[in-house]
């Protein structure tokens, strides 16, 4: 199935042309030029051509190179992380919840951790919402509690106890140095050891525009979101895995 | 030439500018006067650093607090620190601060309140303390002056650049080579979380979090390794950092106890993206803008921030008001219209249609209703995607917005905005685009004359109305209420909640803070 072989594409199929640009700890010159190329070839780029050197400071070159690459990438090997769930609308999310509990389901929102970033948070939250899709507060059935940014994992816990979540709503923004999953380990950790036996565990749906969806089960959480997600996802979402621990119980 | 841009281009009522300042005067002086009347922790501790109290304990925790713990616990802090402390180091017979510190935090002193004659030693010997941090602060001012002369002072706009590797050791080359590359300013941006950390911690740091933390050896390190830059360039390279957060009044005491030239000092980016109580942020933030004025500091606050999170279009006159209140508290404070880098950003969605008209009638507005203050000009951060390539095009535009309204500080926009903290390379090209866009324009803003009744205008025009408008509502309503209710970035924050009230003290009748007391005498 010669379809589904793709090279990256220049200006003809199959050229296989790639632009790159990074930093070498070398100065400018004629050796750091061929350590470019050199560098270049070994990412597989033939031919490679350094199109724009510069120093940066005495010590550091940067590059920009323009090349061919040789890697076919066969699409059916490709995985992507599908959707697992119908998208709903707000109003089959809100029939979903009146007749799965009979109550209306608790979110409890915060950004955790010393992150201060809320806006990707309130998007997903507030009436206002994000991309022309109102917010979980816009949901009849959603009862929605935003403790805002900034939220010690422990207090975020003990709000959901006392509110009897159903999810928590975890936003991260801020990655360097891994500050995210650390936060979000934080939170799985709090949960395990301050959550009532009694009571089935809530949901717990991390966000935030540096997640790979794919290490939720690493980091101990039922599901990761990352940039450009709606709230409407969201709420489908949450009445999914919902109904799912309904059957597996 | 700048006497031309700043000219009335935009046809701006004289009378409804002035009437935007009386009213934002009208709404500040409550908030003075609970300033006034008022004292937090890290004042008194502020107090203790000029007076030469450094240090920690074993626990990281500077003697400071340990200090201000001690006399708060015994006598309260409604009479300052000052009294108690210089009371008991001369019935105690303490050999210094530093011994009275370790002792009283061992919990082996009784604190009390002098009075009469003792009271008077108290206050003389307080004095005599302070002053020293204080002439400390006056020689530093006095270096820059002489370094200025000498070195020479760079043109405007000055190129402002922010370093952020979490590592002072990293920090100190990385701001080298952007002052050879050009910036004017080097911002070391502070660790995620310092804000709420109610001290200041010590020593060189080399573990921040998107930043580095602001320490007294931090700044010393890094107003050192620029020292020897500018020397080598021929130019004075200015730093920065940062004065919020629960230690306002004790950053901004470092700052000009170690020649920090310019601060980031909001009146109100504490409680709106920090969520510290409003009153003990308008307190601390008078004192810490009476040692920024005291230090020669140019202050740069915060609007551009509100554009984050409120719609740049929708939001502008919320700048607006912000910067004339930021103006009130400055100039209570004692700093001078050169002092006051008053902040605004290019925000709009480049989405929308004549997006860089609007912008440029922001900016000009701004430019005509502040002609003395070295504006802060922010570049676009929240339209900034993971499209580098658009985003070095939206930078340009940025940088064009201020060379043509004759903005006074450009910070550096980077194409990474929207992804990581930058590359070397990421601030090399950023540098660059400033530096193509200032001088293949240099001038223009001499070209720049808005038709009277062109879009820029009439859009300015309506950006003062609406600013008078709300600053009506802000001066009759309040102000903790007009921030209670989401006016400023959209985001509430009520006048009793956030974090440190409890830091909050009124004060008694005998209340003494020697620091307040010099700066005030010479305001
Ligand atoms: C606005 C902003 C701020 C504002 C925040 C105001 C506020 N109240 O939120 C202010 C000015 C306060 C700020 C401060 C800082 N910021 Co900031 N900020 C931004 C900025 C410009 C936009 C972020 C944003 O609002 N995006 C819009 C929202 C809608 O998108 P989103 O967050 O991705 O959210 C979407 C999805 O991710 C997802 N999502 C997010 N959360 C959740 C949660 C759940 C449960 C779900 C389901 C989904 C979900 O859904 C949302 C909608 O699609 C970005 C740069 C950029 N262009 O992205 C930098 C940026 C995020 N900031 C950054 C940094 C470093 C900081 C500071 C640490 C700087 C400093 N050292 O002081 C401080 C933070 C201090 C702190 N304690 O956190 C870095 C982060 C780098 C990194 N990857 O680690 C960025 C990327 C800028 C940069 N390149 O350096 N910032």
């Amino acid at each position: 199935m010669t379809m589904n072989l793709v090279r990256a594409y220049g200006d003809t199929t199959g050229d296989g042309m790639v632009q790159l640009s990074f930093t070498l700890p070398v100065p400018a010159g004629p050796r750091a030029e061929a350590a470019a190329a050199l560098f270049a070839a070994k990412m597989g780029l033939d031919p490679a051509m350094v199109v724009h050197a510069k120093a940066v400071g005495p010590d550091f070159t940067f590059f920009v190179v323009y090349g061919r690459s040789g890697v076919i990438v066969d699409l059916d090997e490709v995985e992507v992380h599908e959707r697992e769930f119908p998208l709903l609308t707000a109003k089959e999310i809100n029939l979903e919840v009146r007749s799965m509990l009979g109550r209306r389901l608790v979110v409890v929102g915060a950004t955790v951790g010393t992150d201060a970033h809320t806006v990707g948070l309130d998007a997903i939250l507030n009436v206002k919402g994000f991309a022309g899709e109102k917010g979980l507060e816009y949901y009849r059935e959603l009862r929605v509690v935003n403790l805002g940014a900034q939220v010690d994992p422990a207090h975020l816990v003990e709000r959901a106890v006392a509110e009897q979540a159903d999810a928590l709503l975890v936003s991260q923004v801020v990655t360097q140095r891994d500050a995210h999953l650390h936060h979000v380990r934080l939170v799985a950790e709090e949960l395990a050891a301050g959550w009532p036996a009694t009571t089935p565990r809530p949901l717990v749906v991390v966000g935030g525009p540096r997640f790979e969806p794919r290490m939720a089960a690493e980091l101990g959480v039922d599901r990761i979101f990352a940039k450009g997600t709606t709230p409407r996802e969201v709420a489908s979402y949450l009445v999914h895995a919902l109904a799912q621990r309904r059957v597996a119980a | 030439m700048t006497d031309t841009v700043r000219r009335n281009l935009l046809r701006l009522d004289q009378r409804t500018v002035r009437r935007a300042r009386a009213l934002a005067e009208r709404a500040a002086a409550p908030v003075i006067e609970l300033a006034r009347t008022h004292t937090t922790t890290s004042v008194e501790r502020a107090v203790l650093r000029l007076a030469g109290l450094t240090g920690a304990d074993a626990e990281g925790i500077p003697w400071v607090n340990r200090l201000v713990d001690a006399v708060a616990a015994d006598v309260g802090l409604g009479h300052g620190v000052a009294l108690p402390v210089w009371h008991e180091l001369r019935r105690g017979g303490h050999t210094d601060l530093a011994a009275l510190a370790q002792k009283a935090a061992a919990g082996g002193v009784a604190f009390a309140v002098p009075e009469g004659r003792e009271r008077q030693s108290a206050v003389t010997a307080s004095r005599r303390a302070v002053a020293r941090g204080i002439a400390t602060i006056d020689r530093n001012r006095k270096t820059r002056d002489r370094l200025l002369r000498k070195l020479g002072d760079p043109p405007k706009p000055w190129i402002y650049l922010i370093v952020a590797t979490g590592d002072i050791h990293e920090d100190i080359p990385q701001a080298q080579a952007a002052a050879r590359e050009g910036a004017d300013v080097i911002a070391v941006i502070r660790s995620t979380g310092q804000s709420l950390l109610d001290y200041v911690p010590e020593g060189a740091t080399r573990e921040g979090f998107a930043g580095t933390y602001a320490t007294q050896e931090n700044f010393r390190l890094m107003r050192a390794a620029l020292d020897d830059v500018s020397a080598e360039l021929g130019r004075y390279v200015r730093l920065t950092n940062y004065a919020s957060g629960l230690c306002m009044p004790e950053i901004a005491t470092l700052a000009g106890l170690e020649r920090l030239d310019m601060m980031l000092n909001d009146c109100m980016y504490g409680i709106i993206f920090r969520d510290i109580n409003p009153r003990r942020t308008f307190i601390d933030q008078r004192f810490s803008r009476q040692i920024h004025a005291r230090a020669g500091i140019v202050i740069n606050t915060g609007e551009d921030n509100y554009l984050t999170t409120a719609d740049a279009v929708d939001a502008a006159h919320t700048v607006v008001v912000s910067q004339l209140l930021n103006e009130r508290f400055g100039l209570e404070a004692g700093l001078q219209d050169w002092q006051l880098g008053l902040g605004h950003a290019f925000e709009i969605n480049p989405a929308l249609p004549e997006q860089f008209r609007l912008e440029l009638a922001h900016a000009q507005l701004v430019r005509e209703l502040f002609p003395n203050a070295p504006l802060k000009y922010m570049p676009p951060t929240k339209h900034m995607t993971g499209n580098v390539f658009f985003g070095y095009l939206l930078d340009a535009f940025f940088n064009l917005a201020g060379v043509m309204t004759d903005q006074s500080i450009l910070l550096v926009g980077m194409m990474t905005e929207g992804i990581v903290t930058p590359f070397l390379s990421d601030r090399d090209l950023a540098l660059e685009n400033v530096r193509y866009v200032r001088d293949a324009c240099a001038g223009l803003a001499e070209d720049f004359r808005p038709a009277p009744d062109g879009f820029v205008a009439t859009r300015a025009r309506q950006v003062l109305a609406e600013s008078v408008e709300l600053l009506e509502r802000i001066a009759d309503d309040g102000l903790f209420t007009a921030i209670a209710d989401g006016t400023f970035g959209v985001t509430r924050r009520p006048a009793d909640g956030g974090r440190g009230a409890d830091g909050v003290v009124a004060h008694a009748d005998d209340y003494l803070n020697p620091a307040t007391e010099l700066l005030e005498a010479t305001a």
